[in-house]
């Protein structure tokens, strides 16, 4: 069976969009998407209405506790002023633009879900297992540290999103971590395009996971988000596919595959 | 007087972050505000060997740990450093803590082949405290503005993105400005990414001297700790490796009642806040983990939900 798995949308309600045709194209059974819906795009209530219809099952990420709650900011732990200056910004659109239905919707999602394919022991999380907005990140963190936080959900394979960037580990132990990427913008390599995860299970559990790249009308997405008034940094993300901002939180070995 | 006698206690909620002290308290300068007067001529802890280091690093993979700092002194003083950060690298993500005074090419050279092998970063955290000398030098040393600023161009040119991190000696309110300076500066000097961390000052060992100490109210009661998320403190989710045993933080290496024990197993116990630099703990956080791996905010542990059915 294959499950197909999306990240952060932030307001991306055309890849999202995109994604689903794709993913039902590539027969997925089942869709999961492990939060952050809101964030950086525009009209964050357009995204609603795509994961309803689709029948996607949600994780909360901790933007969406944030907009769900009403939360002073996105917790999503900026230590630089200049990130927190732009994810202010997105906080303030996207909390004023979510309708207060969706906001409910957003604050009763799980934190997590368990479940089990063809006796495949699944842990959907967003961060981490352990914490909503913990950032792993590929180059700093270690197998020995993956072992301890799948060991603690007692499932074989840990999904998250949070980062922006995907990626994936299987440890000496056998344990399996796949950061599913995000659909809300690019994975910072200078490409339009935006990815999500395919997973595929085989009777007896054995599995394989594919990172799917997804154009998009990202030229639409810009000029609304001009027409919006956000900042023309993001839409300079949008086009280009380098990152602008949030890049203090980068390790070095994620910094240096960027431009900036 | 009640409140004053019961101390807050923290537990270890994991050990995420192992920090090796390689150095000991030797370095080659004797800044004044250094938290643990280290100088050419301190020799309250030595160095750590290889072997110390080895074998730490295998008992680290039980505990689950994520990320390994090397710090001093400084560290490239220990003549066994760069084999010690090459073999880390095989375990996880490396940080090295260093005033960039005394850096060599073929250790760079051979650090970032080492790097490129496996899939962590190694990170370079530069001790630089201010843009220019005349705010950088009073404190670390006539002349050392220049130096470290040819030692962070020397880490550019082998590929590196160094943090360069430096203590608060200006009011909060003038963060902006000095931050926007000095990213100006380190263009100059070819770091066309300049990676910036403010350290607050603490108020320990020479910078005692240099200005004050913490005065007596300056503690974090059991009331402090209520609602509060302990794991912003480094002490919930790490340990200091030293040649004289383990220790609960690297900021109170030298600070009494700070030893832990001998190996990892034994200093998995709580630990009273104590000390003043708690204080400072308590209101900034997390001050001696990189960017990357803090977390900040109220999002907190997951609760699970069942869904995809
Ligand atoms: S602050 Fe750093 S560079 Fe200065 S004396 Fe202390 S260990 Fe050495
Ligand atoms: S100084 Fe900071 S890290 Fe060390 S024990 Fe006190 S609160 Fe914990
Ligand atoms: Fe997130």
């Amino acid at each position: 069976m294959k499950l197909a798995f999306f990240g952060g949308i932030y307001n991306n309600y055309l890849a999202l969009e995109a994604a689903i045709a794709d993913a039902r194209r590539r027969d997925a059974q089942d869709l999961f998407c492990l939060g952050d819906m809101g964030a950086f795009g525009p009209f964050p209530d357009r995204v609603f209405p795509l994961l309803l219809e689709a029948g996607v099952h949600c994780v909360q990420g901790n933007y969406d506790e944030s907009i769900g709650n009403e939360l002073p900011d996105c917790q999503c732990g900026y230590t630089d002023p200049r990130d927190n200056h732009f994810a202010r910004l997105s906080y303030d659109y996207t909390l004023e633009h979510t309708s207060p239905d969706n906001r409910r919707w957003l604050q009763r999602l799980p934190g997590a879900i368990d479940c089990d394919r063809e006796g495949l022991r699944l842990h959907l999380c967003h961060g981490s297992p352990r914490r909503t907005n913990e950032f792993l990140w590929e180059s700093t963190t270690s197998d020995a540290f993956l072992d301890r936080l799948i060991d603690e959900t007692g499932a074989d394979l840990v999904l998250g999103t949070h980062t922006g960037l995907h990626w994936q580990r299987r440890t000496g132990q056998g344990r399996t971590f796949v950061n599913v990427g995000v659909l809300g913008r690019p994975a910072n390599d200078g490409r339009t395009s935006v990815w999500y995860t395919l997973l595929q299970i085989q009777r007896g559990g054995r599995f394989s996971v594919e990172f799917v790249p997804v154009q998009y009308d990202h030229r639409r997405l810009a000029r609304e988000m001009q027409q919006e008034g956000l900042p023309a940094e993001f839409v300079e993300t949008i086009e280009s596919g380098w990152w602008t901002t949030c890049l203090e939180v980068l390790p070095s070995r994620e910094r240096r595959r960027g431009r900036h | 007087m009640i409140e004053a006698s019961a101390a807050a206690f923290v537990e270890l909620h994991g050990l995420d972050e192992l920090w090796f002290q390689v150095a000991g308290t030797r370095c080659n300068l004797s800044c004044s505000h250094c938290f643990i007067s280290c100088s050419p001529h301190n020799d309250l802890f030595g160095f750590l060997s290889l072997d110390d280091v080895r074998s730490v690093l295998v008992e680290s993979i039980e505990w689950g740990v994520r990320e390994y700092y090397f710090t001093g002194g400084e560290p490239f003083l220990n003549p066994d450093l760069v084999e010690m950060l090459v073999t880390a690298l095989g375990y996880g993500p490396v940080t090295v803590l260093t005033n960039a005074t005394v850096l060599k090419d073929e250790w760079l050279l051979r650090l970032r082949a080492a790097e490129e092998q496996g899939p962590f970063s190694l990170e370079y955290r530069v001790s630089i405290d201010g843009p220019d000398p005349q705010t950088n030098d009073p404190i670390r040393g006539e002349g050392t503005f220049e130096r470290a600023i040819r030692g962070v161009e020397q880490l550019v040119r082998h590929g590196a993105l160094p943090i360069i991190t430096m203590a608060r000696t200006w009011p909060d309110h003038r963060d902006d400005e000095v931050l926007g300076r000095f990213r100006d500066v380190l263009r100059q000097h070819g770091c066309n990414r300049p990676r910036l961390k403010i350290l607050p000052r603490l108020k320990l060992g020479a910078e005692v001297e240099r200005t004050e100490g913490y005065a007596d109210w300056e503690r974090v009661s059991p009331g402090m700790l209520e609602g509060f998320d302990s794991t912003q403190l480094i002490c919930s989710h790490s340990r200091t490796v030293t040649d004289r045993g383990i220790f609960v933080c690297p900021i109170l290496v030298d600070q009494p009642g700070a030893w832990m024990g001998e190996s990892l197993a034994e200093t998995d116990r709580p630990f009273p806040l104590e000390h003043g630099a708690c204080m400072t703990c308590y209101q900034y956080g997390a001050i001696c983990t990189n960017p990357s791996s803090q977390f900040h905010g109220q999002a907190g542990e997951t609760d699970r939900g069942e869904g995809g059915r």
